[in-house]
């Protein structure tokens, strides 16, 4: 077997960079947020404070599905699962005492991101930074939530349109922002197997390059800004080897199938996420293990910037004790390991570079049978990728039935057999119904005080183009300063594109 | 006596559906009637669904923290059209705390994470009865 190039040299299998981790850690992002913008606020000061290098803002399920916290499907959700965020007063209150124009923020949103990023663009704004230097992620990836976490908006079509906008926005305007995060991780948490994972998120990618071609885009302008997401799972070296096959798939790709003439548009970046779906309820502690084994194989896989998981989990939103223990995990690994003065140190193993092949073939046969299906959005309305994760966690969880899978504590060295209790961290974290009185109340209070004309004139604006095809940004924008909610722009959407209904398939 | 019919439904706005699908399709293998109702249905749908369906069974698969406020109306509608005999059972993240209270609205099983299939089509075959 040949082994491949040096790290650093096209199709960078071993890594983008020569230096690998030298000079330059990868950033220590943590995932965090819950209740109101205030409370998730005091949680971003503590964990920039404990030496995470990053902001990463979870949004709660009314904020990602579009929906403001007076809607009747809010009713119990609104800051339970991340942070409410209903309008730019909500924002300039979650990013108040940080300076956006200094740490990088990554964030959670699909269907909404357009309006979530127009109010981030709009806090900069204030705080005097330049949307120029301004730097972070949204993740902005429809098609995964087609395909497995299932928080989608409007249609297909409609909601690429979104996101190619957002495309031609930033390449003129906000040239630093990573637009877009292609994200492999809920496939994966959906129950797909890694080979899976790896080809449809990769398929994704070429999908969104596609429609920003089709879109009138240059390649090279809009390219180097996408960027990756990849689950860490606990079979050590299948990951290692998914990472280094999706660097190399991706440049093959840009390169040969666009022919993309920038390096940058060659080069894979991902973010890593440690298993939430392989933490346990049972033993919670074993979560920690867990945890450090799956990011150090995100680590040996060139991650560019980590989240790992806090080992309570499977119970609850991580308490603050947690989510510090699982920060000083990635910190371990960095500091005390020595596993990262060394750049893909497992480069050239026999049984990797087997794997790492076997990878990029598997993901070849899916990037075929996927274009003879006449693309990724043609595929989804089938219910093809659906079906096939459907398939992998059906079979999964019955060969932990089985044991042909062993858990440890769960169907092995379980506390029952053992005639032991379930051993529970002390406390976890219990969001009461508070945070959804308080969004209420202020929502009440803006409806009051905002100027009324100007957001539905701005609302007028988004249909219009909407309807005519123009970029929706620049409307968004204008809605997004006269105080509009999430809510108020999506509607003005949902009334132009209508909404997707998935066929559900089991 | 016919197959127990099984409702299963994801309520909220969450859409996390893999425990959902998972568990309609083992109790599918075994032996059951099962009808998967989709995402985001509210109590109101879920019960209509029940009716429909004549259901034995409803099981609700929930994750993201909204079952104190899904599960009392869902018990409520039951009660109101007379259905104070369908099993119901919730599976999901639940907190400790809340098990009781669920137990008290009628809520016969809550299944934590890691349950096995097994414990489960056990517990719903001692459980339910099919209508004759």
């Amino acid at each position: 077997m040949i082994p491949p190039p040096d790290p650093g040299v096209f199709p960078y299998t071993r890594g983008i960079h020569a230096s690998g981790y030298e000079g330059k850690l990868w950033t220590m992002r943590q995932f965090a947020g819950f209740g109101t913008p205030e409370e998730a606020n005091a949680r971003y000061k503590a964990l920039l404070a404990a030496g995470g290098t990053g902001l990463s803002v979870a949004f709660d399920l009314p904020t990602l599905m579009g929906r403001d916290p007076d809607h009747r499907l809010s009713l119990g959700e609104v800051g339970k699962c991340g942070v409410n965020v209903t309008s730019l007063a909500d924002m300039e209150t979650l990013f108040d005492g940080i300076p956006v124009g200094e740490v990088t923020t990554s964030m959670t949103i699909n269907s909404p991101a357009a309006m979530i990023f127009a109010m981030y663009l709009v806090v900069a704004e204030k705080q005097r930074a330049s949307w120029e230097t301004l730097s972070g992620t949204i993740q902005n990836d429809i098609l995964k939530e087609f395909i497995a976490q299932k928080e989608y908006i409007f249609p297909p079509r409609p909601s690429m349109k979104l996101i190619t906008d957002i495309f031609a926005f930033c390449a003129e305007r906000v040239p630093r922002w990573n637009t877009i995060s292609v994200s492999g991780y809920h496939i994966r948490e959906a129950g797909a197997t890694a080979l899976q994972e790896l080809a449809f998120t990769l398929r994704d990618g070429i999908e969104y390059v596609q429609y920003g071609v089709d879109a009138g885009l240059r390649v090279d302008d809009f390219a180097p800004r996408i960027s990756f997401f990849f689950n860490a799972q606990s079979d050590f070296f299948e990951e290692i080897a998914k990472y280094r096959a999706a660097r190399s798939l991706w440049a093959h790709a840009m390169r040969d199938r666009f022919g993309a003439k920038d390096e940058r548009s060659w080069k894979l970046r991902f973010h890593s996420q440690t298993a939430g779906v392989s933490l346990t309820a049972q033993q919670p502690y074993n979560n920690v293990v867990r945890t450090a084994l799956q990011a150090l194989s995100a680590v040996l896989g060139g991650t560019n910037s980590l989240h790992t998981n806090s080992l309570d989990e499977a119970l609850a939103l991580p308490t603050e004790e947690a989510a510090t223990l699982a920060l000083r995990t990635q910190q371990i690994i960095a500091y005390e390991s020595g596993v990262p003065e060394i750049v893909d140190p497992l480069g050239g193993s026999y049984y990797l570079e087997e794997l790492t092949s076997r990878m990029e073939e598997g993901a070849r046969r899916y990037f075929d049978e996927i274009d003879r299906r006449g693309g990724m959005v043609a595929a989804i309305e089938a219910g093809f990728p659906q079906r096939e994760i459907a398939d992998s966690s059906y079979k999964f969880q019955q060969a932990v039935e089985r044991r042909e899978r062993i858990i440890i504590g769960v169907n092995d060295r379980s506390s029952k057999e053992n005639g032991m209790p379930d051993e529970h961290p002390t406390a976890t974290l219990y969001i009461d119904e508070a945070a959804g009185e308080r969004q209420l109340e202020k929502l009440a209070q803006l409806k009051r005080t905002r100027n009324t004309v100007a957001v539905e004139r701005a609302l007028d604006a988004i249909r219009g183009a909407a309807q005519s095809g123009k970029n929706t940004m620049p409307p968004i924008l204008e809605a997004v300063r006269a105080y509009a909610t999430v809510g108020e722009m999506c509607d003005a959407l949902r009334q132009v594109w209508g909404e997707y209904e998935e066929v559900a398939v089991i | 006596m016919r197959k127990l019919r099984v409702v299963i439904a994801k309520p909220g706005l969450d859409g996390h559906d893999r425990g959902a699908k998972v568990i309609a399709r083992a109790l599918r293998d075994a032996g059951m009637e099962v009808i998967y109702t989709g995402l985001r249905q509210t109590p109101e749908q879920i019960v209509t669904a029940a009716l429909q369906e004549d259901a034995d069974v409803i099981g609700l698969s929930i994750l993201s923290g909204a079952h104190n406020h899904i599960a009392p109306r869902l018990m409520e509608l039951l009660h109101a059209r007379g259905l104070d005999d369908v099993l119901v059972v919730i599976g999901g993240i639940i907190p400790d705390v809340d098990i009781p209270k669920l137990k008290a609205l009628g809520v016969k099983g809550v299944f934590l994470p890691g349950t096995p299939m097994q414990d489960i089509i056990d517990f719903i075959n001692s459980n339910a009865r099919a209508r004759v």
